[in-house]
């Protein structure tokens, strides 16, 4: 039986349940004579720094005790690219609320945070600029003064794409839908915070960065060249990463910092992240806004789009994706699983005296398919038509399919996957429900979302975005051990997605051992291959797809030595319960018979072949499309503005589920997020700049209380895009979320004539529209003549 | 700044604990930084998140808005003194079986939550369990695996 496709217990968990795993933190307060950092952080969002005064004897780092040192800058190699360069520590200029500006290293993490209180620094602060739009004003302040930017004030991105048509389907349409879409700042939010500890070992000069992190190896790769040593000086240990979502994915300049400090100081330093300075200043993310027209026909037929898409990226940009990846992203995939001939679509970054963006859980998509969902929604409305008609008329069916902009679409379910959803929330008794709901003055409303999840890309992918540093592949090393069990080491770095388990399911299936026999190492550069880290839904398809090839070749080796001495052909040799047999015999090698003779015996294996059992591969797939469909079923309460969320229905294609207990939790984990980004989480900053939310009294993520059980149901296409099967899956339930909540607060809230086109929907910005909807009337009465 | 320390005698876990600390430090840091018990989280420092919830004569409280120096003659329960040697608690393998945890870095915060309520009270019913558990942020499970652990626990503890 196979291993492929059972939920098997996770190996991570004994450990992380008796309080045995170890994050960064407790790697740090277990580190005798660690000594600890504070940042002290601009307080205004722009100025200039005036002067910096440090408590005597103290030992403070600015930006002047790095001279020599680079700033952090990644690339886009296109020309309508502004590259910017980030400093380790704010030199003259301060960008952002909460930029750092110098480090304070103390023996204590308490002493270090009193001795920062008490350096002084001197801002003259300066007029910032904190909305997207103002920001391109020409009379605007320029956040970064005398950088030429040639395509408007602010603007370090403006990338277009049109097909030739788009004004003669325009002219054809028998109605055109503008809308605007408007999604405010969030924070990812893991439980962890970020934090790290640099060691430096004055014996070896070597410097060891034990940080919470997505990405060690591109941390390593940064590290080395902003700092300027080599990279064999450098080790970055990824411990138990306590969720990350993106935000532990770009480089942090504390990190940088860290690293440069305990270099000179020829010391350990560890730097944990408070939730405020996390809130303030880690990575913030989404803060997109959308203009869209749609041409429709009078049968829900969308002949063209039209879309004009502005990101605030903050003040500077990540490091390695760069800021690019959102406007790019949201360009190259707004019209998801929608057949689309014409499109014309313009994106922007700005830059704003605001943090930095960083790729949060879905990145632009969340936003781009809250966008489209809405857009087809509208229509309907707009044309009388049923929702659910005017995607049925509008979904892709045929495959492959090339989106607009050249983008291919492997097979998927989209379509069986809303007529599923649509069972199973009965459309037609909810409509009956609302209806005898609305005659009590009760607002319920049920939204859909369609939506394909691109995963998996590999260097192909990310190249087509011109990317100086071009992410993709991942290797893995396998090698079975003279005892028989195996290890693999690999370059992904999970983080909470249980893939040492699913990788070792998959090991188990090529090698006929027990996934308990296989160890996965990853989270350190000197024991992984290079690779590019867990992000973007990837790990499974790739870091899967290259276990799987390790796997084979390690197998096929395994069969040769067996066939070798067991006088057989290898194609007869079968890999089963830890042995090697001649199919249809009972004549066999036990596995750690022939590992023990390939390491200690290597005379007596076969012809040339090398001594040992290692193998690597390496898997760079172009890309998959996961894809699911999102119910949500909401009652509006409109004296409040609060949203309850009575049911949420997703179904879900994954491709092939290694572990389907694990897709599941990705699943529950997503969809909590995207609601949570729909309706309660927003970072707030006030007109001078300053961060209103800055605890968690005042960002709102959702308890248990907030989320209702998410009813999940799995399809599964088979695909050749991935050779595993499997599809990746960690991004979808944040993505589709966030419109399938919109679009049913919408649909209840349309006896009021309010389409609700802004993220999150708080109770206030609902209270709004349903006072203007009703002036001077209560929501009831107004339900009650019409 | 530095101030005098304290001396005193914490019971953790049923040991005795001579630790000396400022009187300005908190239980959560004073666990982690003097006892060596790394398994109590923190994840937002201002009593919010729960990651840090320990028992303190049985009852859940948040280290991180504790003193150490409020915390001599109590029994404070960690995660650390969850298990029987290797055996398992079953909230600890309820979690485990059914997949209450991804990062696991919320997780000891919510064993020790939810071990507290079952022990208080056996028979509580979903409805108010699940509020007991709105007490706790998780990022990555939404919730739902965590309620089911814990129902199935609450069913293995039921005396």
């Amino acid at each position: 039986m196979s291993w492929t496709g059972r939920s098997l217990r996770r190996f991570e968990d004994p450990a992380l349940v008796r309080g045995l795993g170890r994050f960064v933190a407790d790697v740090a307060d277990n580190h005798t004579g660690a000594r600890h950092a504070a940042f002290v952080r601009s307080p205004v969002p722009a100025g200039r720094i005036r002067s910096i005064e440090a408590p005597a004897g103290a030992s403070v780092f600015t930006a002047a005790s790095f001279s020599g040192i680079g700033t952090i800058c990644a690339r886009l190699d296109r020309p309508d690219f502004v590259p910017l360069e980030t400093p380790v520590l704010a030199s003259d200029a301060v960008r952002h609320q909460g930029e750092p500006v110098a480090l304070v290293v103390a023996g204590s993490r308490a002493e270090a945070e009193d001795l920062a209180e008490q350096v002084i620094v001197d801002i003259e602060a300066t007029r910032p600029v904190l909305d997207a739009a103002a920001a391109t004003d020409p009379d605007a302040p320029a956040v970064h003064r005398g950088l030429d930017m040639p395509m408007g004030n602010n603007v370090v991105l403006d990338a277009r794409f049109a097909t030739d048509e788009l004004e003669a389907a325009f002219e054809a349409a028998d109605e055109i839908v503008e809308i605007e879409i408007r999604a405010h700042r969030q924070n990812a939010l893991p439980i962890e915070a970020r934090g790290a500890m640099a060691a430096h070992d004055p014996g070896t000069g070597r410097t060891t960065l034990t940080a919470a992190n997505q990405m060690p190896h591109m941390l390593r790769t940064a590290l080395a060249d902003i700092l300027n040593v080599p990279e064999a000086e450098l080790r970055v240990v990824t411990p138990e990463v306590g969720g990350a979502f993106g935000q532990k994915m770009c480089v942090p300049r504390e990190y940088v910092a860290l690293v440069a400090a305990a270099r000179l100081l020829n010391t350990t330093i560890a730097w944990i992240e408070d939730r405020s300075e996390n809130l303030l200043a880690s990575w913030h993310s989404r803060d997109h806004s959308y203009r869209l027209a749609g041409a429709f026909s009078r049968g829900g037929a969308l002949l063209g789009l039209d879309a004009d898409i502005v990101c605030n990226i903050g003040a500077y940009s990540n490091y390695p994706v760069t800021f690019g990846v959102e406007p790019l992203m949201a360009l190259a995939e707004l019209p998801g699983p929608y057949r689309l001939s014409q499109y014309r679509v313009r994106s922007r970054a700005v830059t704003t005296n605001l943090c930095p963006i960083a790729p949060y859980r879905g990145v632009s998509r969340p936003v781009l398919t809250l966008a489209m969902e809405r857009l087809i929604d509208t229509a309907a409305r707009r044309l009388g038509l049923d929702p659910v008609r005017v995607r049925r008329t509008n979904l892709v069916t045929e495959f492959p399919y090339s989106m607009p902009t050249g983008l291919p679409v492997d097979p998927g379910s989209y379509s069986e996957t809303l007529e599923t959803a649509v069972e199973a929330v009965d459309l037609e008794g909810f409509r009956r429900r609302q209806q005898q709901a609305a005659a009590q003055g009760r607002y319920l409303g049920i939204g859909f979302s369609v939506f394909g999840e691109r995963t998996g890309y590999g260097t192909p992918a990310f190249a087509a975005r011109a990317m100086e540093i071009t992410p993709g592949y991942e290797t893995v090393r396998l090698e079975m051990n003279p005892s028989g069990d195996v290890t693999a080491r690999i370059g992904a770095s999970p983080h909470g997605q249980g893939l040492a388990t699913a990788l070792s399911q998959l090991l188990a299936d090529e090698l006929g051992v027990e996934p308990r026999q296989v160890a996965v190492v990853h989270g350190d550069t000197d024991a992984a291959p290079y690779g590019w880290g867990t992000f973007a839904s990837r790990s499974m398809v790739i870091a899967g797809g290259a276990t799987k090839l390790a796997g084979q070749r390690l197998a096929a080796r395994l069969k040769e030595i067996a066939a070798h001495h067991l006088e057989a052909s290898p194609d007869d040799i079968r890999l089963e319960q830890g042995s090697a047999t001649v199919a249809g015999t009972s004549i066999g090698m036990a596995l750690p018979e022939i590992a023990r003779l390939a390491h200690h015996s290597s005379h007596r294996l076969p012809g040339d072949m090398e001594p040992g059992l290692a193998v690597s591969a390496t898997y760079d797939p172009a890309g998959t499309f996961s894809n699911a469909c999102h119910a949500a079923v909401v009652e509006v309460d409109p004296d409040t503005g609060a949203v309850c969320l009575e049911r949420f229905v997703v179904i879900a294609d994954a491709g092939v589920e290694v572990n389907p207990m694990i897709v599941e939790g990705q699943i529950h984990g997503g969809v909590t997020q995207g609601i949570a980004n729909a309706l309660y989480e927003e970072l707030v900053v006030d007109g001078d700049g300053n961060l209103l939310t800055a605890s968690l009294m005042d960002f709102l993520p959702p308890t248990a209380c907030e989320i209702p059980d998410i009813e999940v149901t799995h399809i599964q296409t088979v695909t050749d895009a991935s050779i595993t099967g499997a599809k990746g899956v960690g991004e979808g339930g944040a993505i589709g979320a966030p419109a399938a909540v919109l679009n049913a607060i919408s649909d209840a809230l349309a006896p009021l004539g309010i389409e609700v086109n802004e993220m999150p929907a708080t109770p206030s910005r609902l209270r709004e529209l349903i006072r203007q909807a009703v002036p001077a009337s209560t929501a009831e009465t107004a339900a009650a003549g019409g | 700044m530095n101030a005098e320390r304290v001396e005193l005698t914490l019971t953790v876990n049923g040991e005795p604990r001579a630790v000396a600390v400022e009187p300005r430090k908190t239980l959560a840091d004073t666990l982690r930084e003097d006892c060596g018990l790394t398994g109590t989280h923190l994840g937002c420092e201002h009593g919010v998140c729960g990651a840090c919830t320990v028992l303190v004569d049985d009852e859940p409280v948040r280290s991180c808005l504790m003193f150490a120096v409020q915390c001599s003659g109590v029994e404070i329960r960690t995660v650390e003194g969850l298990a029987d040697g290797d055996r398992l608690h079953p909230i600890q393998q309820a979690f485990w079986e059914h997949h209450g945890l991804q990062c696991g870095f919320c997780t000891p915060g919510f064993l020790m939550l939810a071990t507290s309520v079952l022990e208080a009270r056996p028979d509580i019913g979903d409805e108010e369990l699940r509020e007991v558990l709105a007490s706790n942020l998780c990022r990555c499970t939404g919730y739902q695996n965590i309620i089911t652990s814990v129902h199935a626990a609450r069913d293995q503890m039921r005396p």
